[in-house]
């Protein structure tokens, strides 16, 4: 029998191992409180990770590559967004396209990069906090995009609670024809959320190629995007949910493979599934009430919108 | 999960159908392959595209080649399978285990098209398999683990737990406990062939137990990758040589070399001699290739370690030599037996001194 698990470094490498799907599914909450549902997160997230990883490459400064990665799915969120939102071409079709272009596009930009080391991501250093017993180890060695992103949900949650522009874009993804009666610019706000939705998403991309794994293979993100936009629902378009549901999942998964290599006697099979498995059984428990869970959706989600209607 | 498979079986049937090769009057053979993975994994499916490659070189424009990449194993790759043989294929290679069934099948449906699935123990009248020794190369790399470890713990990252994979951690524990009787092995199930963030994860599990050795029977470089992070931690090239990880924490590799294998059947389809097989090379073989070890690994083990390949090589050793016991301490193999194919190609035990059970 090996040794048990340490509960300091487990809880460091969640925060590490859920980072990628939470910076995607924050994005993406953003989109779909504006009313609209972008499919294409794994296409963004894996263009952002070979544009972070390039970008990091030629520059020699992750922070450069992050920069890259947030622009590059941004830019990719803008094809989407002027398909839908300009031409009014359905979501769910061209969100599924954006995804399976990204994923072909980046296998071509990333030919040159298989095999490539990155330049290395330093921890953020906190100095004597960091020796902290306990607290130190587990929450304070971390590299400075485990802290970004835990600032992105607080800063969305502020936007969309406290701010009138936040009031804005939520008025739009629960009614565009209100919000248009009212006189605000429905499409220009859902681009500009789609493009925030688009650089998180690369953010999370880039996150997996620079600092998670950290090297550049085609199809690295193997369906991270998918559980991002499962981790919206799970959070019923809450920001904070956002930040559970995404520990939660990667805590759950990074936990199987630790009770694994710790050698503890529980069948493997119930292990893999316990993160999906957990998943969707607080996805039922939450919509169990109906009402309310409609309530959360925003309620012009998926739907088009054109100013003469 | 069922967003996740829409989108691979859509990626798949939308990306990769590539034409290779130029389209000649004269019918040229047709010869697919379905990769598991993207050609770009640098690992299992990238050493069976360049496979193909070596195919397309020998022959030029006599044979035409077609691929899909990423076709999920079960259900979707029957269908893959059969679009790629209404599409005129003439020979398909099926290049991962979970294609077995979809393959027969499909092989039934087509019985003028004729199919080679890889590391598979199913065949009919069109259906060859075909696979290589990798415990022959898993017990080299298990004799330098032995030596290399320091902790004495070493960590095997499995994808499945089928007999290709048991036989390799077997082959692993026997060659390393040969030179270190002290030492303890460590499986974690991945469950998945490619997903780089979760084999890095399962490396970063085994090294926070205190491994120090990584093995890995996945399809990417993730894991040498997440080695690399950590002082001190060495692994190895899996089915590529992955020398971009070299000197450390990439020691040494086992690399499948295809090609032979493939440019054999090819030109027995184009000679009409093509007749359903089992072929099962090894490092004799030249199927299975020991990757350079490199100066982390002290002169004395790498000598120790080139010897073994070189009995191995030439049969004078079999990595499955008795005395040996079943994990539960029945006795498998008598002194000097060696283990017969058969017992190998359906391995679904742990040898002894392996603590934990084989997911059933």
């Amino acid at each position: 029998m090996m040794g048990s698990i340490d509960p300091i470094l487990l809880i460091a490498s969640l925060m590490v191992a859920s980072t990628p799907i939470l910076l995607a599914a924050i994005g993406e909450l953003v989109v779909e409180k504006a009313g609209v549902l972008n499919l294409g997160v794994e296409g963004m997230m894996i263009v952002g990770a070979i544009a972070g990883f390039a970008m990091a490459v030629e520059s020699g400064s992750p922070l450069m590559g992050f920069l890259g990665a947030a622009v590059a799915g941004a830019a990719l969120s803008l094809i989407f967004a002027f398909l839908t939102q300009v031409l009014l071409s359905n979501q769910v079709a061209t969100g599924l396209a954006l995804t399976l272009f990204g994923i072909g596009f980046s296998a071509l930009i990333g030919q040159g990069y298989t095999g490539v080391r990155p330049p290395p991501t330093p921890k953020m250093d906190f100095g004597p906090l960091s020796d902290i017993p306990v607290i130190g180890p587990m929450l304070l060695r971390h590299d400075p995009m485990v802290y970004v992103s835990i600032l992105i949900i607080a800063a969305v949650w502020a936007f969309l609670k406290f701010t009138r522009a936040g009031l804005v874009l939520r008025a739009v993804g629960e009614s565009h024809d209100a919000a248009h009666a009212l006189g605000y610019k429905v499409v220009r706000l859902r681009v500009l959320a789609i493009a925030f939705g688009g650089a998180c998403a690369g953010l999370g991309g880039a996150y997996l190629s620079l600092v998670r794994v950290p090297q550049w293979t085609e199809g690295m993100t193997a369906g991270a995007g998918w559980i991002a936009l499962a981790i919206v629902v799970f959070a019923s378009w809450r920001p904070w949910r956002v930040l559970a549901g995404a520990y939660l999942f990667g805590g759950v998964t990074v936990l199987q493979l630790n009770l694994q290599a710790a050698g503890v006697a529980i069948p493997v099979q119930y292990l893999s599934m316990a993160p999906y498995l957990i998943t969707i059984l607080v996805l039922v428990l939450i919509s169990a009430d109906r009402r309310r869970a409609a309530q959360n959706a925003p309620a012009s989600l998926g739907r088009v919108f054109h100013a003469s209607s | 999960m069922q967003r996740r498979t829409l989108l691979k079986s859509s990626a798949a049937a939308l990306i990769a159908v590539s034409l290779a090769g130029p389209a000649l009057a004269q019918d040229p053979l047709k010869v697919g392959f379905i990769y598991v993975g993207p050609i770009g994994d640098l690992g299992w499916s990238y050493q069976h595209d360049q496979g193909r490659l070596a195919i397309e070189e020998e022959f030029g424009d006599k044979i035409e080649t077609v691929y899909l990449e990423s076709v999920p194993e079960g259900a979707d790759a029957e269908r893959a399978l059969t679009q790629m043989a209404m599409q005129g294929a003439d020979l398909i290679f099926t290049t991962s285990f979970g294609y077995m069934d979809p393959t027969i099948n499909v092989a039934a449906k087509f019985p003028d098209v004729k199919f080679e699935h890889a590391t598979g123990y199913k065949r009919a009248d069109n259906v060859s398999t075909y696979n290589a020794r990798f415990y022959e190369g898993r017990a080299v790399m298990g004799t330098i683990a032995g030596h290399m470890t320091k902790s004495n713990k070493i960590g095997y990252i499995g994808s499945f737990p089928i007999p290709e994979v048991i036989q390799g951690i077997n082959a692993t524990f026997i060659h390393a406990q040969k030179v270190n009787p002290d030492v303890e092995i460590s499986v974690v199930w991945a469950y998945t062939w490619f997903d780089p963030a979760k084999e890095a994860d399962a490396a970063k599990a085994l090294i926070e137990q205190g491994v120090d050795v990584i093995l890995a029977h996945t399809d990417s470089t993730a894991p040498l990758a997440e080695a690399a992070k950590t002082e001190g931690v060495i692994g190895f090239g899996q089915a590529s040589d992955m020398l971009d990880f070299a000197p450390s924490p990439r020691v040494s590799s086992i690399i499948d070399d295809w090609s032979p294998y493939y440019i054999k059947r090819v030109q027995a389809m184009l000679d009409g001699t093509w007749t359903s097989t089992d072929t099962w090379g090894g490092i004799g073989e030249g199927e299975v290739v020991i990757g350079e070890i490199t100066d982390a690994v002290p002169a004395e083990v790498k000598a120790e370690a080139e010897a073994l390949t070189a009995a191995i090589a030439d049969k004078s050793y079999h990595p499955f030599t008795g005395p040996l016991n079943k994990q539960d301490g029945s006795a498998w193999l008598a002194e000097g037996e060696v283990a017969d194919d058969g017992t190998l190609a359906g391995m679904n035990f742990y040898v002894e001194g392996i603590e934990g059970d084989i997911p059933q």
